[in-house]
């Protein structure tokens, strides 16, 4: 297949993210909390289950609160189409993905930024007490991942002198020692609490709770029923999956296709999927052994991660 | 001379509404007054368009119009970018004044005074000498604190902002006095040209000592931290057209006084000029969006979030100067540019925020977000234009507040690396806090959207709200507007700001260029591509929207009652208001804030365990008023009550005062001699 145009391979390619971010990203949470009830001494559900349950929930009626906007079905799509755009120039089965030039790791969380700012304001769409407490938490908790995060992409920037998310994959696939750098360590470890918070799992936010006082998430989009409470869940379960993909790919960004040919794309696919697949499991694990901190004591942790991040830019003057 | 016709007339054209603003019959003064105004933007705007056209500068002088000094005009390229600025925010915000006047605030005075500030505020950037930049800034600062006190007689509120608003402005006018005054006695001559040539003599501590002096005086105009106190005062008093005005031109200009004056004067300075700078942003942003994070006065809110978008084109300018001072002249051209995209589109977006508040206001009577609620289903055009300034100014793709803070961040991000021990524990900082201040942003915005704009109305006000006339939606639309297309297509203005770099930092290459619609950084890897983002985004929306469609069994939605936890009946006090959606972000940082909470709980008379009633107060001041300006004002108080006891009302005692004087002066002088 090498006589197809660069670009229209990286189109497919591309494509082919997408498609499996939206089908891997169900099963991956599926797989986690297969992973958690079996350390719990329980059978659990099959690693499929969320696949069927959104196909349950776009079998239900829409349903949509009294006071409600055009915003609060907005958000869920908003929500699954700026995952998709995310899917489509962020390098996770090639590093040569289609608009990879503006694929930015800025860029990539001011896209992120839009569907959970629109969740949280449909949180306060319908006018009800959780949805406003949900939002008024969420967004809290987006603000104080915000430095961690930011000052993390500087570190990591700093090998490939450049933000762009395709240059630093083929840098570090160019010069594997700098994933041992301290400075890469350091800034890992932060993004990996940051990408934890962003998508409230545990210690930050509970998934599976439903008791509403604790709930962040959860609560946001309570008023969520049907085919739109699919949209959120996938885009949910989408962006966990990116945000992993994006974080395997600086640590060990080893078997990620370099070209668009088929076989090398299929390969690197295979290669993101047992990456992810992994961190997921070990995601799990660390689930298990883990309680649900307070909402106050989550600055605390954010903190932490900034504090890792700045380590990571210092260490990497200091090396320099 | 056509050009400098274009300035001229332009100037007439403003004096000349202002003047009928104030001779014309009440029925015509307004419209009268409004196409003038439009007539003189249009002119100055053509006048600096030419400018950045071609890049040669408009001169103009004339000797006998001020006595003693004569009147300089001098329209650079750097000048003509702000002349556009004011010019994109006064023709809407004279638009929505139409609307606005019918609800009040027609005045006279008023519809006199609002186009000389239009006019000054149009002139200030094209001064060319010492005098005449003066007697405009002085115009300006006149004329905009006539504006605040226009609705003196319905608040109390309006008199003490506007007298801390004369305070500062008069304050920073006097400080930019001084310093320019230093400039010019050494230059020899008070032209703006005559400085620019003889300043790199100066020493270094004079240089230095100037810098410092003309910084705080600007500060002050653009809202700095510590110098900010008068802004969530003054702006929420203003008229709404007037806040746009003073909140997305007049803002502006401090920024541009320090420019013109760090750079394009002064030719740069030390390190240490710009790491100041740098620290003034940051603190800005921060101090700035964190009070916009717990405001719930919808204006206060954003005059707050005013002095945390200038204190991130600061940091932008600090960073450009840090990098000049260490010999990166493509860095330093990039911070620059970053600064003032910034700034062109913080007038955009809040010019837009600032005439939505104006036209809520208009339809409830009130700001207060706490009684507010509902209103996009009331008035749904007013709402989605307010829902798309915010997601602007929280910097969401592919909006314009994202393309100012993606450069200001490849800025940082390339500076990290530039080698120098300065910017090396400045830039991770400065990342830092920019990325604490777009955090607080969104909280700020989802709840100025979220409780202002959805969920049920908190009032009666909030609930009979209707839609406001179709110039005051027409003039947010033009604003949000502007904020689409700088969003979607900025290399539309990139040359032009390019031009104004050049004109502050000579010597300084081209920091970007434009690939068709694309944004390349030259030298430095980075790309954007905002025009192939928006397309993107809006192709995946409508493949979801489609998805939905195709996969959903029943795509009509039925319409529900919202979750009540069982409870029967909702009321609008079930919602979260303000003050809570602000809680968390408040109790985070409480050790800056310092909330004053008050709980009152009344108890039934019969037993303990139950409650007859519960009063909440929860008020966040502003702790650099608390602390720095109380303290003064209870001074200068206390200073005064003592002086009374020098004023008992006996002549005798006068005429006493009166000869100590002279026995003393007669003293002083035979000790000279």
């Amino acid at each position: 297949m090498s006589g197809i145009s660069p670009m229209i391979g990286a189109g497919i390619a591309s494509g082919v993210q997408v498609v499996a971010v939206g089908v891997g990203g169900p099963m991956l949470v599926g797989a986690m909390r297969k992973v958690r009830c079996r350390l719990e001494g329980r059978v659990g559900p099959p690693i499929l289950q969320p696949l069927v349950d959104i196909r349950k929930l776009f079998r239900k009626q829409r349903l949509r609160p009294d006071q409600a906007t055009w915003i609060f079905p907005l958000a869920p799509v908003a929500l699954v189409a700026t995952v998709a755009v995310a899917a489509v120039i962020t390098p996770l089965a090639t590093t040569r993905p289609a608009l990879g030039s503006g694929s930015d790791l800025f860029v990539l969380v001011y896209l992120l930024l839009v569907g959970s700012t629109l969740l949280a304001l449909a949180g306060l769409d319908a006018g009800t007490a959780f949805g406003g407490m949900g939002s008024s938490r969420a967004v809290t908790i987006g603000a104080l991942a915000e430095p961690a995060l930011l000052v993390t992409i500087l570190a990591l920037s700093a090998t490939a002198h450049s933000s762009n998310l395709p240059a630093i994959v083929r840098a570090t696939l160019g010069d594997p020692g700098s994933v041992a750098t301290p400075q890469r360590l350091f800034a890992l470890g932060s993004l990996l609490i940051v990408i934890v918070a962003e998508s409230g799992r545990l210690p930050v936010d509970n998934p599976a709770t439903h008791l509403e006082l604790t709930m962040v998430h959860e609560a946001m989009i309570l008023e969520y029923a049907g085919p739109d409470l699919a949209l959120v869940t996938v885009g949910e379960a989408m962006r966990l999956t990116l945000l992993l993909g994006v974080f395997v790919n600086l640590v060990a960004p080893w078997g990620v296709a370099t070209t668009t040919h088929v076989s090398a794309i299929a390969i690197g696919l295979g290669a993101l999927g047992a990456k992810v697949a992994v961190v997921g499991v070990v995601l799990a694990v660390f689930e298990v052994s883990m309680a649900k901190v307070r909402l106050f004591r989550i600055p605390e942790l954010l903190a932490g991660a900034f504090v890792l991040a700045l380590l990571g830019v210092v260490s990497g003057l200091v090396v320099r | 001379m056509t050009d400098g016709t274009l300035i001229v007339a332009g100037a007439a054209l403003g004096l000349g509404a202002g003047v009928s603003g104030a001779a014309l019959p009440r029925r015509f003064r307004v419209t009268a007054a409004a196409t003038l105004v439009w007539g003189a933007c249009a002119l100055e705007a053509a006048a600096a368009v030419h400018v950045l056209a071609t890049g040669h500068p408009i001169v103009l002088r004339s000797a006998e119009l001020l006595p003693f000094t004569g009147v300089d005009l001098v329209l650079n390229p750097l000048g003509a970018l702000f002349v556009l600025l004011v010019a994109i925010v006064a023709v809407p915000a004279t638009l929505h004044g139409i609307g606005y006047a019918q609800h009040g605030s027609a005045t006279r005075s008023a519809t006199c005074v609002f186009p000389i500030f239009v006019t000054t505020l149009l002139l200030v950037p094209s001064a060319g000498s010492v005098a005449t930049f003066m007697v405009l800034w002085e115009l300006m600062a006149l004329t905009s604190l006539v504006l605040v006190l226009v609705d003196h007689g319905r608040s109390q509120a309006a008199q003490s902002a506007a007298a801390w608003y004369a305070v500062f402005t008069q304050g920073g006018a006097a400080l930019i006095l001084v310093g320019l005054l230093v400039l010019a006695a050494h230059a020899n001559g008070q032209s703006f040209a005559a400085i620019a040539h003889h300043a790199r003599h100066l020493a270094p501590a004079v240089r230095g000592l100037v810098f410092v002096v003309v910084l705080v005086g600007f500060g002050s105009k653009a809202g700095v931290v510590p110098f900010h106190v008068w802004l969530p005062k003054a702006h929420p008093e203003a008229p709404s057209p007037v806040s746009a005005l003073m909140s997305g031109a007049m803002v502006a200009l401090g920024v541009y006084g320090i420019v013109l004056v760090g750079d394009d004067l002064l030719g740069g300075g030390p390190v240490w000029w710009w790491l100041v700078v740098l620290g003034l942003g940051g603190a800005s942003a921060l101090f700035g969006s964190l009070h916009a994070a717990s405001s719930t006065d919808l204006k206060r809110l954003l005059a707050y979030s005013t002095t945390d978008n200038i204190g991130l084109a600061l940091l932008a300018l600090g960073a450009s100067g840090l990098f000049e001072a260490t010999r990166h002249p493509l860095l330093a051209s990039l911070g620059l540019v970053a600064a003032l995209v910034l700034v062109l589109n913080h007038a955009a977006f809040k010019g837009a925020l600032f005439l939505s508040a104006g036209s809520v206001q208009v339809a409830t009577g009130t700001r207060d977000l706490d009684q507010l609620g509902g209103l996009l289903r009331r008035m749904p055009q007013t709402g989605a234009l307010f829902l798309v300034a915010a997601a602007a100014i929280t910097a969401l793709p592919p909006l314009n507040g994202f393309i100012g803070e993606w450069l200001l961040f490849q800025a940082l991000l390339h500076g990290a690396a530039s080698g120098n021990t300065a910017s090396d524990i400045a830039v991770p900082l400065a990342v830092a806090a920019m990325a604490l201040t777009a955090g607080l942003t969104v909280v700020a915005f989802v709840k100025a959207v979220g409780i202002g704009f959805l969920g049920r109305p908190r009032s009666e006000a909030a609930d009979g709200a209707v839609e406001v006339p179709i110039t005051m939606r027409l003039a947010v639309g033009l604003l949000v507007g502007a904020c689409i297309v700088l969003g979607v297509i900025p290399t539309l203005v990139f040359p032009a700001v390019e031009r104004a770099v050049k004109t502050a930092l000579p010597g300084v290459g081209t920091a970007l260029l434009a690939h068709g619609v694309d944004v390349q950084l030259v030298g430095l890897r980075g790309v954007l591509a905002p025009a192939t983002l928006a397309g993107t985004m809006t192709v995946a929306v409508l493949v979801v929207l489609m998805l939905r469609r195709v996969l959903a069994h029943q795509p009509a939605p039925r319409v529900v009652e919202a979750w009540g936890c069982g409870r029967q009946l909702q009321t609008a006090r079930m919602q979260y208001t303000a003050t809570s959606f602000a809680e968390p972000v408040q109790r985070v940082f409480d050790d800056v804030l310092r909330p004053v909470q008050d709980l009152d709980v009344s108890h039934v008379a019969e037993s303990r365990y139950y409650i007859e009633a519960a009063t909440f107060h929860n008020a966040v001041d502003d702790g650099i008023e608390r602390g720095l300006y109380r303290p003064v004002i209870g001074a200068v108080r206390r200073w005064g009550q003592a002086a009374r006891a020098l004023q008992p009302g006996s002549v005798h005692r006068y005429l006493g005062y009166g000869l100590g004087a002279l026995v003393l002066m007669l003293a002083a002088l035979a000790m000279i001699a």
